[in-house]
């Protein structure tokens, strides 16, 4: 009743009010609805690339008898049962004779192992689609019955280097190359970058030259990786004659593309240290360069430690520049210089990705895994070191 | 600037010996800074060197008029309009997909949720830009691309397994965060006072913010929105794992197209000599799509230091 009363006498009184309310209502409404779209792309993401990369955790092995001597050596296919040679990785047989220079006093002896099976026998145990012909399907199942099959974890994926035989494929060579490329990278961008922030934010005048370096940095940051890569195959390949594929050019390459992350973030740290404590240098009689080296640089230094992992984390997710300077190539041992030709994490999972093996999915996902791994452990580091070592002034 | 000049002087050692040692300290952090200019130029240079080879041998007029593309050995043809056309059309579904969802979370983030909300939201948005674009794009190809072909099966119609759809799709949701994260940045920069006139007024929340909030801020959106066009054209792993190859002029985003990053990457990954038509075809392409995001980006500085100006703000 005094509602209605209100709104007939109240001058106040909007009759859009409640439309126009229902509108803001919507209006929060949407825009929480997209900020659940956003998240849940995220949430769908990994838990897709989990399911996908779980399964190459585990790897089936077959126990089958192998017989060791002078023949299985010279041809070792002979050394497995005719019947069972076919679900066995031929990775693993090639192998045998190794096995045995490694160990010789199993020559001459028939021994029960467990051998890597094939990648078609693991997508059958592990339900996926596979392409195995049904007398080998029967063999696997009359080994299951009797225990002979198993699915355990697959060590292989860490040990190994990248191979054409999917069972067989690790990521070891692809962690070692990135590891060295890395290493080039941090060993050039680091220092340069935070020489260039420290003349930037200390020493420099606000002229024109200063200006110049300022807008190169931003837009450094801002083209396309692809042309980082067009310039290491242009300039470091074509000119300077470096290695194709090697770590080196790779390295040089993503070097100057964490070079602007690096100067940025060491920036903002450098700003952050009070003038107070320069002011407090001077007062004692110490030069510029003395206040920067001993007072300034040590006081913004986690903040510039996080800058650099920030970075590293940033390059070592970056395939486009390393493509086209050639470190896509077929790299099953791990290299052991920075100019031998070498592959990197996401490369490799590039590379995998277009294999036409049902088995190499897996691997991938894992792939991906391992490298998300990396890089959320990396980013953890650079928050826990901004949180530890924050400074309120 | 007159009193910084003479301070440096001021603050020097008496010895002669440090005095020699500092100065050369300081010619080497000034080399250091030049380093980054060399990469501009070197960029630049390298690039435009080898396109002009390119040049030589190829007509530039057909290269931007063109329709065929064919860099065969014998008879190559070089017209891009299909390759930039591709370009266009999966940065503008990118664009689709990443502007409203990330204009509206930034929204969300800094009007409506509790300090709290968007101290845990924020990062998690983040994440989704750290992630590597290679994982991306093995996601476009193995998840994202075969479900659009099975909906598009179920509905009657035909689409690739390369379709320009499940590539612009996922490099949406991959630049959800550059505009999110900027966007939320320059809408919490708009002074509070804006705010508590327009609601003081009677103006409802949603109100505040349509016809206040975001007209203010929007230079700022506008270079964020240039920033996430830039970062569509120049992405690279998305579209080489999950577009096509085929330079396609067509409006059907179910079909199969081509971009000019995967062309850059499919010329030079091959075996050919390096001063073939075909390899030197990648730093013609690579040449234009430096310019087109240079630009974007200056453009994008532009907007960001109007705002910056108007508002006073320093931290963006």
């Amino acid at each position: 009743m005094k509602n209605k009363h209100n709104k007939t006498n109240n001058p106040f009184y909007d009759p859009s009010l409640k439309k126009r309310h229902t509108a803001a209502k919507r209006f929060k409404f949407f825009a929480l609805f997209s900020l659940i779209i956003a998240i849940s792309f995220l949430v769908f993401f990994i838990s897709d690339m989990v399911s996908k990369g779980i399964p190459a955790l585990k790897q089936t092995y077959v126990q089958v008898e192998v017989t060791y001597n002078e023949k299985t050596i010279k041809s070792s296919r002979q050394a497995i049962d005719k019947k069972l040679r076919k679900i066995i990785s031929r990775a693993w047989i090639r192998e045998i004779p190794k096995r045995v220079a490694n160990n010789p006093q199993l020559m001459n002896t028939t021994k029960l192992v467990w051998a890597l099976a094939d990648d078609q026998v693991d997508q059958y145990m592990k339900g996926h689609y596979y392409k195995l012909k049904n007398k080998d399907k029967k063999t696997v199942d009359e080994l299951k019955k009797l225990n002979r099959v198993k699915l355990q974890f697959n060590s292989l994926f860490f040990t190994n280097g990248d191979s054409k035989i999917p069972e067989f494929a690790g990521l070891k060579s692809a962690l070692i190359g990135s590891i060295l490329t890395l290493l080039v990278t941090m060993l050039v961008s680091f220092p340069i970058g935070v020489m260039t922030a420290i003349y930037l934010e200390e020493f420099a005048d606000d002229n024109k030259f200063t200006q110049i370096i300022e807008v190169n940095i931003n837009n450094l940051a801002a083209i396309p990786s692809i042309l980082f890569g067009l310039l290491g195959l242009a300039i470091f390949i074509n000119l300077f004659g470096m290695p194709r594929s090697s770590a080196l050019v790779g390295g040089l390459t993503l070097s100057l593309m964490t070079l602007p992350i690096i100067i940025v973030t060491s920036r903002a740290a450098l700003r952050s240290v009070p003038d107070s404590i320069r002011q407090a240098g001077y007062g004692l009689g110490l030069s510029k360069i003395q206040v920067v080296r001993d007072h300034v640089l040590p006081l913004a230094f986690p903040g510039v430690m996080t800058g650099a992992i920030i970075g590293l984390a940033q390059a070592m997710g970056e395939t486009a520049p390393l493509i086209i300077v050639g470190m896509i190539a077929f790299i099953p041992d791990s290299p052991t210089s920075i100019t031998e030709a070498a592959t990197v994490m996401p490369a490799q999972i590039f590379t995998w990705a277009g294999m036409p093996e049902r088995a190499y999915i897996e691997k991938t996902a894992m792939g991906i895994l391992t490298l998300l791994t990396v890089l959320i452990s990396l980013n953890a580091i650079a928050v826990y070191l901004r949180k530890k070592f924050e400074t309120k002034w | 600037m007159k009193v910084k000049k003479k301070s440096n002087r001021v603050f020097q050692s008496k010895n002669r010996t440090t005095q020699v040692k500092e100065t050369a300290i300081k010619y080497l952090l000034i080399a250091a800074s030049i380093i980054s200019v060399l990469t501009t130029f070197g960029i630049l240079f390298s690039i435009l060197f080898e396109a002009l080879e390119f040049f030589k041998l190829k007509s530039f007029v057909y290269f931007i008029t063109g329709t065929e593309w064919s860099p065969g050995v014998e008879g190559s043809k070089f017209g891009a309009v299909p390759i930039f056309a591709g370009t266009f059309i999966i940065t503008l579904i990118a664009m689709s997909v990443a502007l409203p969802i990330g204009i509206f979370s930034a929204i969300y983030m800094s009007e409506y949720a509790s300090p709290k909300t968007r101290g845990r939201v924020k990062p998690l948005l983040e994440i989704l830009a750290g992630i590597p674009t290679v994982v991306y794009g093995f996601f476009a190809a193995i998840t994202v691309a075969p479900f659009i072909v099975t909906v598009c099966e179920a509905l009657g119609l035909n689409a690739s397994f390369n379709s320009a759809l499940a590539s612009g799709l996922v490099m949406g949701i991959m630049i959800i965060p550059v505009i999110s994260s900027l966007s939320d940045d320059v809408i919490s920069a708009v002074p509070d006072s804006q705010r508590k006139g327009s609601l003081a007024l009677g103006l409802t929340m949603a109100e505040t913010i349509k016809s206040v909030v975001l007209p203010a801020a929007l230079p700022g959106i506008i270079s964020a929105s240039l920033l996430g066009v830039s970062k569509a054209l120049g992405e690279t792993m998305i579209v080489v794992m999950a577009a096509g190859l085929r330079p396609n002029l067509t409006m059907n985003i179910l079909e199969d197209m081509t971009t000019v990053t995967v062309r850059i990457v499919d010329a030079l990954v091959g075996d050919q000599a390096f001063d073939s038509p075909a390899t030197l075809s990648a730093f013609a392409l690579g040449l234009a799509l430096f310019f087109v995001t240079l630009v974007l980006n200056i453009i994008s500085v532009y907007y960001i230091r109007k705002f910056k100006e108007k508002y006073k703000v320093n931290s963006l």
